[in-house]
């Protein structure tokens, strides 16, 4: 039920936007996510955007848990804080 | 998020977080770190999709976490937790040849105290499934003669949709049986159940997407408990597991947010206030759990006149919750596993579930029958 997918916004239409899912293109409610633009990312749940996906802060993060994973010292929480 | 996997598509960080060489270097980390456990762990998650990607990647196999942490599922899947009352009130609504009934594709299927809705489906009811309240209200819009009833099941992530739809002024036609339930409240219960000790959360991430880091943070403070937000890759698991782990082991109790790339630490504002608007919070009552204080969504004053409830006469019924020989009760909230109930692949099988965590893909019951030969 909670599932989400990410997709790429392609138009916006109004209230909806058309979303590519690699190839299959489907109408999403964009009421949730009024801000997102052409070209970003969207995570949709039950044909609604809920949240865009944030790209920078993606990249911060994931690097942030590739440097805790590499290295010899144990998890500081302080890191993410 | 496996579905990118699936889709092919490219998303910022995949090429990490999909890595299955950063798997394995994460698992190192979780057997090292629970060498030093000086107890055995039990984590608990409350999400049907975390479920799933537990199973489907043999995650909880004694090959790949250490036997000493021990991964739960908890009351995360929407369909079981709708008591069998709101099935058999949505039932007695479609007895009504105005009406035509919409729901979920999950919730079809499960078994309510005689029926389901797909039996009565079968019998000729008019029942039909959607993928989410637009295609409700799109149905509402083509047979304005008729009278549309939404039975809205659902987190807090599915909540805000339907928000969003009843403040755009719907269809007159448009009503809504609302069975919508809050995570935070029944992560409560949880921790209050006795002769169970949970030493962490792996708290869902599309939950958090939503209503943010907050109503997590306020849970680890008033508790002293770890909790960790996880995306849904095998990796995002992994990744959530050490970092509980890693706080069991050094006594810390945050909420700490793995799932940095859809989850903002204010959650989605505008589906907040769409909640605020429409919703107000009620005891509710959850499929063989009982009723759970403040885990429940009705509509406010303002919105009464798309209550189903208030426009129809429902009669009282006689609803049970749990059928004869079923575990689902002790299932939901982690006291069985799937496999010991006595029923699991005999009598209850997804073909004839007999309990409501056999139907959906979410389903606890169901995910152990799928993924037996992982485990």
């Amino acid at each position: 039920m909670c599932l989400a997918i990410p997709g790429k916004v392609m138009e916006i239409n109004g209230p909806t936007a058309i979303v590519d899912f690699n190839g299959v293109q489907r109408d999403v409610v964009i009421g949730l996510c009024p801000n997102i633009e052409i070209g970003s990312y969207v995570v949709v749940h039950a044909g609604y955007a809920i949240e865009m996906v944030n790209e920078e802060e993606a990249l911060k993060s994931i690097s942030l848990w590739q440097e805790m994973i590499e290295s010899e010292e144990n998890f500081d929480q302080t890191n993410f804080f | 998020m496996k579905q990118i996997d699936e889709h092919g598509l490219e998303m910022p960080g995949d090429q990490i977080i999909q890595n299955p060489e950063f798997g394995k270097k994460i698992l190192k980390k979780i057997h090292t770190i629970s060498a030093d456990l000086i107890h055995p762990v039990k984590l608990m998650h409350v999400c049907g999709t975390h479920e799933h990607t537990l199973a489907e990647y043999g995650l909880r196999s004694p090959n790949i976490i250490p036997k000493n942490v021990e991964i739960i599922s908890g009351p995360g899947c929407p369909v079981c937790v709708c008591p069998a009352e709101d099935i058999d009130r949505a039932i007695e609504l479609t007895k009504n040849q105005d009406i035509i009934l919409t729901t979920f594709g999950d919730m079809i299927r499960v078994p309510s105290t005689h029926s389901s809705l797909s039996r009565e489906k079968a019998k000729g009811a008019d029942i039909r499934i959607v993928y989410g309240p637009a295609d409700a209200i799109k149905i509402a819009q083509d047979n304005p003669n008729k009278e549309i009833v939404f039975f809205a099941i659902g987190f807090e992530t599915t909540a805000p949709l339907l928000a969003l739809e009843l403040a755009n002024n719907p269809p007159s036609n448009f009503t809504v049986l609302s069975a919508h339930k809050l995570i935070p409240p029944a992560m409560e219960l949880m921790i209050s159940l006795p002769d169970f000790k949970l030493d962490g959360f792996i708290c869902p991430g599309h939950v958090a997407t939503i209503i943010g880091m907050k109503p997590f943070i306020q849970f680890s403070e008033k508790h002293n408990f770890p909790n960790v937000i996880a995306g849904f890759e095998p990796n995002d698991m992994l990744l959530g597991i050490y970092i509980l782990l890693t706080q069991i082991k050094n006594r810390e109790t945050y909420a700490i947010n793995e799932y940095t790339r859809v989850v903002r630490p204010q959650g989605n504002q505008v589906a907040q206030e769409f909640m605020k608007e429409v919703y107000g919070c009620t005891d509710s009552k959850w499929r063989g759990i009982g009723l759970i204080p403040n885990s429940g969504l009705e509509l406010k004053e303002k919105y009464q006149q798309y209550d189903a409830l208030k426009r129809f006469e429902i009669p009282l019924l006689n609803s049970q919750d749990i059928p004869k020989g079923c575990s689902c009760h002790l299932v939901l909230v982690g006291k069985k596993k799937p496999e010991q109930c006595p029923l699991f692949a005999k009598k209850c099988t997804p073909i004839n579930p007999v309990g409501p965590c056999m139907v959906g893909n979410e389903g606890s019951c169901r995910i152990s029958y799928m993924y037996r030969s992982r485990q």
